[in-house]
């Protein structure tokens, strides 16, 4: 298929104007929603199909970048798309996320329902734009863009404290990205060329390096977030509603670690090698405290976006390892974490949608009306701990492997975190799903439904599968990552 | 005779002549008539922003007027935008049955002020041509004479304006002092020589003139008080046009006439700018008037183009004509919105007034939110670009810590763009919005898409013609 990359980028857009200019079979205000919500699951479904045809597409033996575009635009930049070995999962990832929050809003968003759906399907544009451009400046336009529409669906459906946390939300990343766009000037005028591969062979000199990787830095540690940058996050998570948390988590965070080993390991091996202590340090930081702040939560999402900054402690961990098993860990974290947080939050989401709340304190005794919910659950938390047989389980041993070889203390440290995450996982599943009913409006709770059945399934289906066969993953981005791997090592002599 | 199309003074004689013959006739023919003179003013200002893109290049006057490229690039822009205003103003004016003939006349007449100012080539030329561009927009801020708050603006502005001019003329008569002529190209030539402190100090005085001219920090203090009094389609006109030429001329001021002391220049500029959005971002954050804000906002942006200037390249001038540009589309639709809106019979001029627009008015509502987030410098909206430029030749130019604070800045003030964007998508109206004016509507409906996406089209050329135009001083 050619210019398949601006189809999968692009094709969502294209499903937003429809839903613009079919305004719905009748005038009446029904009629248009179910339109928007089947123009929208349609198109993200589509995309989805797109995104699988491209993968099969993709040889995995071949380290470069693939299904290549490149035109010439204005001003210096170009229009550049490709992937490789380590973006094309993540636009899979994404174009597969979508549709389920397409499903998982279907009738828990009553207000304003079209311009929901597009700014979903907006949101889904810049995402895939963001892991499939090449150009410094087409990467920052996805980048920065996506900020608005997230904006706006926590804004409008978020929860009591919108406002502040889109606020804080989009201030906070855009404070980190600013500086990130200063860096980039500099590279542009620096390196004389906008091309990301082009700039991956650009040697800039030591100490420059040092100010620009700490630019890129500001930005994807925002992005990821790392302690002690993490704190838009639990708000921002609270308030959204449940398909922007999903997004949010299993898509937005992966946003820095990409930039990070796109960017970061790279084009400053120099300063990567420098300042990798500082990252193992806030990585361990992340990965204990945050885990010991989670436990304290009272509110489940609070809970599971804590935990999320936890687990992208490994990721961040993993790629400043600077090595195959390391950065490959790191990949396989992101693409599990983006399943597991995913499907957490829409557990979340499956108990809100009946209850209204999220308070621990409120729930208790769920696996007596809800056996399916409990098994479900169940298998999630164990995910997010780690128990071999999962995802999760691959995504922490292979991250800590890696940077065994370089920081033992690090994994030392970062090892207790699997620990801790088992505590405040299993606690939290405890208080929820074990023990009687007292609370008597938890009396009539129904089990989920077909529609949320069909939602978790491939979820379910994704973690299992990538826990017993892993290479699934990981021979895609072997290629890619080892050929990043090399550069870095090559760069700085080791 | 079509050759005289052709001369290099031509645009400027038809403007001047057609406000001559435009102001006796607009005198028997009445304010009943006005809509008349309005459409033929804007006919001639088209017709010399054609001339002007078209007409030969020259030196006239022994110096005293340039039409270079970067003069024309500028004139077009300046001769469009003042059209618009006339379009606008006199939709505006007509609504409250308050037509004056006066009204294009004195746009035209701040046109050709405009016009001298970006082709002036000797210090005499640059006063004549600030001060009728100046005296034209003083009598539009107090247009509404029977109104306190626009007689008050009007007033305002005149004595800081005056004052402002008195330091210029103080720069002015030190400049000549020191080095003996008024022309650019002699003051170039013995500053280069070492004209000594003296000069460099009447440059200073000259600078701060100029400064309060494009309300640049610390010479602002002007700025809300005019927005916020000042009619709003006068200022939708004095926020764009008369802020490109005025940049124009310090650039020239700068490049032909003290290139020599660039790293004194340079050195002011940049704590100029600084100062500009740091003041412009902060100061944005409590006010209440979108006329006010915008007051801030564009303080802010001045910076940010005068930063273009510091620069001392030709990609900083060429990103100093890209932003103006930008940022005149942009400011421009912006006061188009405000004045297409009302509610209870008012203008919806406070933040509050726009809140929950999203459901009453939604086209409204996007533009105004497609406009907020360009200005806000978000991707792709046309004000990252504008933003895009400068920051790209400061950056060249190795001025990186001061793109980083006005990086920085651009944050601060994302502050209350996003206020805007927030009342009208997450609150619910107060009371309903009356209907909207469609002349204005369909301007601002222009300047958004103009703003995305056309601007990813219109770059193509305005990027090769704003670097033509910036290589008329032959910098690097």
């Amino acid at each position: 298929m050619p210019y398949v990359l601006s189809i999968v980028t692009f094709m969502p857009l294209v499903g937003a104007l429809l839903i613009v200019l079919l305004r719905g079979p009748g005038k009446d205000q029904a009629g248009r929603d179910a339109n928007a919500k089947w123009i929208a699951l349609g198109t993200t479904v589509a995309t989805l199909a797109v995104s699988l045809v491209m993968l099969a597409g993709y040889d995995a033996s071949d380290p470069g970048y693939q299904f290549v575009e490149r035109f010439d635009w204005f001003a210096g930049a170009q229009y550049h798309m490709g992937v490789d070995g380590v973006s094309i999962l993540f636009v899979v990832l994404n174009a597969f996320l979508m549709p389920l929050c397409i499903a998982a809003s279907w009738t828990s968003i009553k207000e304003r329902i079209p311009e929901y759906m597009i700014a979903f399907l907006v949101l889904e544009t810049l995402v895939n734009g963001v892991f499939t451009s090449l150009d410094l400046f087409l990467f920052y336009i996805f980048f920065e863009g996506g900020l608005v529409p997230m904006f706006l669906i926590i804004g409008i459906w978020g929860g009591k404290d919108r406002v502040y946390a889109a606020y804080k939300f989009f201030l906070y990343t855009l404070l980190g990205s600013v500086l990130m766009l200063a860096a980039m000037l500099y590279m542009a005028n620096t390196a004389g060329t906008t091309s990301i591969p082009e700039l991956s062979k650009f040697a800039f000199d030591s100490n420059t390096q040092i100010l620009l990787w700490l630019a890129f830095f500001a930005s994807f540690a925002v992005k990821m977030p790392m302690w002690p940058v993490h704190t838009w996050l639990p708000d921002a998570h609270v308030q959204a509603p449940t398909a922007g948390s999903v997004i949010l988590a299993g898509i937005l965070l992966k946003l820095g670690g990409y930039g990070f080993i796109r960017f970061n390991l790279p084009m400053f091996p120099h300063a990567s090698e420098v300042l990798a202590p500082l990252v193992f340090g806030l990585s361990v930081v992340a990965i204990i405290y945050t885990s010991l702040v989670a436990f304290r939560q009272t509110d489940i999402k609070k809970l599971i976006a804590y935990s999320s900054v936890a687990h992208m402690g490994f990721v961040t961990m993993g790629i400043f390892a600077g090595n195959d098993l390391g950065v490959q860990g790191a990949v396989f974290q992101m693409i599990s974490h983006g399943l597991i947080s995913g499907a957490l939050f829409l557990c979340v989401g499956v108990v809100y949608d009946r209850m209204h709340t999220r308070e621990i304190a409120f729930y208790g005794g769920l696996a007596e009306r809800m056996p399916w919910y409990a098994a479900t659950f169940m298998l999630f938390t164990m995910a997010n701990v780690g128990l071999p047989g999962t995802s999760g389980f691959i995504g922490e041993i292979t991250t800590m492997a890696g940077t065994y070889q370089v920081s033992t203390w690090t994994v030392f440290l970062a090892a207790t975190g699997v620990i801790l995450s088992a505590v405040y996982a299993l606690t939290l599943y405890r208080k929820v799903i074990f023990g009687t009913i007292t609370n008597p409006a938890l009396k009539t709770i129904e089990d989920m439904d077909w529609r949320e059945v069909a939602i978790f399934a491939p979820l379910i289906a994704g973690t299992l599968w990538l826990g017993v066969y892993p290479a699934a993953v990981l021979n895609i981005t072997e290629a890619s990552v080892h050929a990043v791997v090399s550069t870095y090592q090559a760069a700085i002599g080791g | 005779m079509l050759e005289l199309f052709n001369h290099p003074a031509a645009p400027e004689a038809i403007i001047a002549i057609a406000a001559l013959v435009l102001l006796p006739v607009g005198a028997f023919v009445g304010n009943a008539r006005a809509a008349l003179i309005s459409f033929l003013g804007i006919l001639v200002l088209v017709a010399a922003a054609i001339v002007a893109g078209s007409n030969q290049l020259g030196v006239l006057f022994n110096g005293a007027f340039v039409h270079d490229d970067f003069a024309a690039f500028a004139k077009v822009a300046i001769f469009l935008a003042s059209a618009v205003a006339i379009y606008l103003g006199h939709g505006w004016l007509a609504r409250r049955d308050d037509e004056k003939f006066e009204f294009p006349v004195l746009i035209m007449l701040a046109a050709l002020g405009m016009s001298m100012m970006v082709s002036a080539g000797d210090l005499i030329s640059l006063y004549i041509g600030v001060e009728l561009q100046s005296l034209a927009l003083y009598v539009l801020a107090a247009f509404r004479r029977d109104e306190a708050k626009a007689s008050e603006a009007g007033l305002k502005y005149f004595v800081l304006g005056a004052l402002s001019s008195g330091i210029l003329l103080y720069g002015v008569s030190l400049i000549y002092g020191f080095t003996g002529s008024l022309q650019f190209a002699d003051i170039s030539a013995a500053v280069a020589g070492g004209a000594g402190t003296g000069a460099v100090f009447g440059l200073v005085f000259l600078i701060c003139g100029l400064a309060f001219k494009v309300s640049a920090a610390p010479f602002h203090m002007w700025t809300p008080d005019v927005y916020e009094g000042a009619p709003t389609p006068m200022v939708a006109f004095f926020a764009a046009a008369p802020k490109l030429a005025a940049m124009v001329l310090f650039a020239r001021a700068m490049d032909a006439g003290f290139l020599g002391a660039q790293a004194q220049w340079s050195q002011v500029l940049m704590v100029i700018a600084a100062i500009s959005f740091v003041v412009g971002a902060v100061g944005g954050l409590v006010q209440k008037n979108i006329k006010r804000l915008l007051a801030y906002s564009s303080i802010a942006n001045i910076g940010y183009a005068i930063l273009g200037i510091a620069a001392g390249t030709q990609m900083g001038l060429q990103a100093m004509l890209v932003f103006m540009v930008l940022y005149m589309v942009d400011v421009t639709a912006f006061f188009a919105v405000i004045m297409a809106l009302q509610r209870n019979g008012q203008e919806m001029d406070t933040i509050e007034s726009l809140r929950g627009l999203k459901r009453e008015k939604p086209g409204k509502a996007i533009v105004l939110t497609i406009l907020s987030l360009s200005v806000l410098g978000m991707p792709p909206f046309s004000g990252f670009w504008a933003k895009y430029y400068v920051f790209k030749a400061a950056i060249g130019a190795g001025l990186w810590p001061i793109a980083v604070a006005g990086l920085v800045a651009s944050v601060v003030a994302a502050f209350y763009y996003l206020r805007i964007i927030k009342v009208m998508w997450f609150d619910e109206p107060v009371s309903p919005a009356g209907p909207s004016r469609a002349g204005p509507s369909w301007v601002a409906m222009a300047g958004a898409a103009f703003s995305f996406p056309l601007v990813l089209v219109a770059l193509y050329w305005l990027d090769p013609l704003a670097r033509h135009a910036a290589a008329a001083f032959g910098l690097q």
